[in-house]
């Protein structure tokens, strides 16, 4: 167990380091002058470019860039923002809560709808419910986030009112203020999640019903719904809570169209405005920690994996 | 009480078979009017061919399938009229063993948590008299008691098929059915899962239903046989008689198909099985029949006789079969193996 935590670690600091330097690189292939841009008004004059370049380091070849960056990062110096003069890390850490709690909220709103509604439907396969459920479900697969964002927008904001239609209030400044700015950006990102869900908890149900241990517990004398929820559901869960870890990632790594929409201030919209203002180390230190937060949740996902299937466990 | 452990009588079940658009386009007839009756302590034997529908049957007789029509009793008591919540509490009675043990126990459950959930259910005993009584089922089913908080997982296919054993006769149920319960394992492991059901048929007086494919496995343990096809039964009788006079062609022909028979004799079963869904009219093992006559197709046999019962219009009139030539079949390698291994384990 130890060896093989030792082993999944070996993994995640390769795929970091490949990662991060494809990032890098991949800026340099981008069209438009960071310099250009940072010089403003004074985009004629090549001494301030120059100036602006040898200051950045952007006149040095892309390997000692590369190895410049990385070391300070390996100290935990993300650099500074070229546009806003703040520390990376800072911006980071600024976003983070935000974002933490955007997915949060949408990943609990995907559970609470995405399992049950997996569960009621394979219970129910082929009855009206079931092809209910599946055909919201396929909605909310097939449904853009944007569009589903804005007509949330016009109903609850324009139309009745309820909600604020942008905007972020921060969890610890107004509590309830802050859950009416992120409900409908939560729902939007949740039902999508969800649907996902519902799809493979019905079919890992579907198929767990079938089996012979299924039988063997209705033919203990187990109330139906105790069968369902120990025996079927219970292993049913094993590909679920894999792909629910995954997907948390992903919500984690922040939603750049509809925090766009929302106008939330999160690490989509930090990434989005980073990479048209061409400011790279914000862009580099967000998809670093947005990469670090995906690895270690798939690591996350292998370990819940053992620890909800013993078969798992003696390898 | 009728003083039978079982009942079926006239059970019938259709699956309806849909077409692209889910309109019912007919149905696989899959048990087709059947009734057979298990004495406490007795083995009966179901065979026939892979979809004739042994298994639902098996299903059927339990009530994990509902059947279209017929009466199930267990133990005179009539399990198709109880409602959900007196037949759960009537479970305890009738239990089943699986064909697979790699995917009969839930993968999540220890031993002990399977074993002990019919207890839960069927008793009122405590945590530690329930662990009490789990490791004593282990013990008795050949396995060390410290094996209860391990996973299925863990386990060999017979040691795994042991387990199952031991869920099964956790509630002291009176019934037993075995679906293909030993037909997963290697031989040898086969003749030692046997012997501990034939012991545990015998001390318990257990009714056991064996629904199998493999004649020398039901050679070996029978004491009556079923011969099924296409969802009917065509021959019922003491085992001893089947094999010795079998008085249905497809018996014949089932019991001449086992290797070793010496094929010169062999009647060999023309052609496949047709479909459950357009069974032919008539007998329906007719068309594939070598004796057949223009009556066959037209009028369907009774299951006739006493206690050797056959659902053919020749019945009698055919030429005598070879008889079951045990020394040939696998049934005498189980006999020598099972021998083998009981003295190894006493």
């Amino acid at each position: 167990m130890a060896r093989w935590f030792l082993r999944r670690l070996g993994q995640i600091l390769p795929t970091l380091l490949i990662l991060s330097f494809g990032i890098f690189a991949l800026q340099q292939l981008m069209p438009g002058d960071p310099a250009l841009i940072l010089a403003g008004e004074d985009r004629g004059d090549p001494e301030v470019l120059a100036q602006i370049r040898a200051e950045l380091m952007l006149d040095r070849p892309l390997l000692e860039q590369y190895f410049h960056w990385l070391g300070r990062v390996l100290v935990g110096d993300f650099g500074f923002s070229w546009r806003i003069r703040e520390p990376v890390s800072q911006l980071i850490l600024s976003k983070l809560p935000v974002t933490a709690q955007l997915a949060s909220m949408s990943f609990l709103i995907a559970l609470v709808i995405g399992i049950p509604a997996g569960v009621l439907s394979a219970v129910w396969k082929d009855k009206p419910a079931d092809w209910g459920i599946n055909a919201v479900a396929l909605f909310g697969i097939s449904t853009p986030n944007f569009w589903l964002g804005i007509m949330m927008i016009m109903f609850f904001s324009v139309h009745l009112g309820w909600l604020p239609p942008s905007g972020y209030v921060p969890l610890w400044e107004d509590p309830v203020q802050s859950l009416a700015t992120t409900i409908m950006p939560a729902f939007v990102l949740g039902t999508g999640v969800a649907s996902v869900l519902m799809r493979h908890t019905r079919a890992a149900m579907l198929t767990a019903l079938a089996q012979d241990y299924v039988r063997t517990a209705r033919a203990k004398g187990l109330m139906e719904r105790v069968v369902v929820a120990r025996h079927a559901l219970r292993n049913a869960l094993i590909p679920v809570v894999t792909l629910g870890t995954i997907e948390f990632g992903r919500l984690l790594a922040g939603a750049v169209l509809t925090e766009q929409i929302f106008s939330i201030p999160g690490f989509g919209k930090l990434v989005v405005d980073a990479v048209f203002n061409r400011d790279y180390p914000v862009v580099q230190g967000v998809v670093l920690v947005t990469a670090l937060i995906f690895v270690t949740l798939s690591l996350v996902a292998d370990i819940l994996a053992m620890l909800v299937n013993p078969r798992l466990r003696a390898a | 009480m009728t003083g039978y452990a079982l009942e079926l009588a006239g059970i019938r079940r259709h699956f309806p078979v849909r077409d692209a658009l889910g309109r019912p386009k007919g149905a696989v007839r899959a048990v087709d009017g059947v009734s057979l009756r298990v004495a406490p302590g007795e083995v009966l034997a179901i065979v026939g061919e892979s979809g004739c529908g042994k298994s639902t049957l098996g299903r059927l007789a339990l009530r994990l399938l509902e059947p279209d029509e017929g009466n199930v009793q267990v133990l005179g008591q009539e399990w198709t009229a109880l409602s959900p919540r007196a037949l759960r509490a009537a479970r305890r009675d009738a239990q089943m063993i699986f064909q697979d043990p790699f995917a009969s126990l839930d993968p999540r459950m220890t031993v002990a948590a399977a074993i002990e959930e019919p207890l839960i259910l069927h008793t009122r005993l405590s945590r530690a008299e329930r662990l009490k009584r789990v490791h004593e089922l282990l013990a008795r089913v050949g396995l060390r008691p410290e094996t209860a908080v391990r996973y299925p997982h863990e386990f060999s296919g017979g040691q795994r098929q042991r387990i199952a054993i031991a869920r099964a006769i956790a509630s002291n149920p009176r019934i037993v059915i075995g679906d293909e319960p030993v037909s997963a394992l290697d031989v040898s492991v086969q003749a030692q899962v046997l012997n501990l059901l034939m012991d545990l048929i015998r001390e318990m007086g257990l009714a056991f239903i064996l629904i199998s494919h493999d004649l020398g496995v039901v050679r070996h343990v029978a004491d009556r046989v079923a011969v099924m096809y296409l969802g009917r039964i065509v021959e019922e009788g003491p085992a001893a008689g089947i094999f010795a006079a079998p008085a249905h062609p497809y018996t014949r022909a089932l019991l001449a198909a086992v290797p070793g028979q010496g094929a010169a004799e062999a009647e060999p079963i023309r052609g496949e099985m047709p479909s459950p869904i357009a069974p032919p009219p008539g007998c329906r093992f007719h068309t594939r029949c070598p004796f057949a006559v223009a009556r066959c197709s037209a009028e369907t046999p009774e299951l006739l006789g006493t206690t050797h019962k056959v659902a053919c219009h020749l019945a009698g009139e055919l030429p005598p079969a070879a008889p079951f030539a045990e020394a040939h079949t696998g049934g005498e390698r189980l006999s020598r193996l099972a021998a083998h291994f009981h003295r190894e384990e006493a």
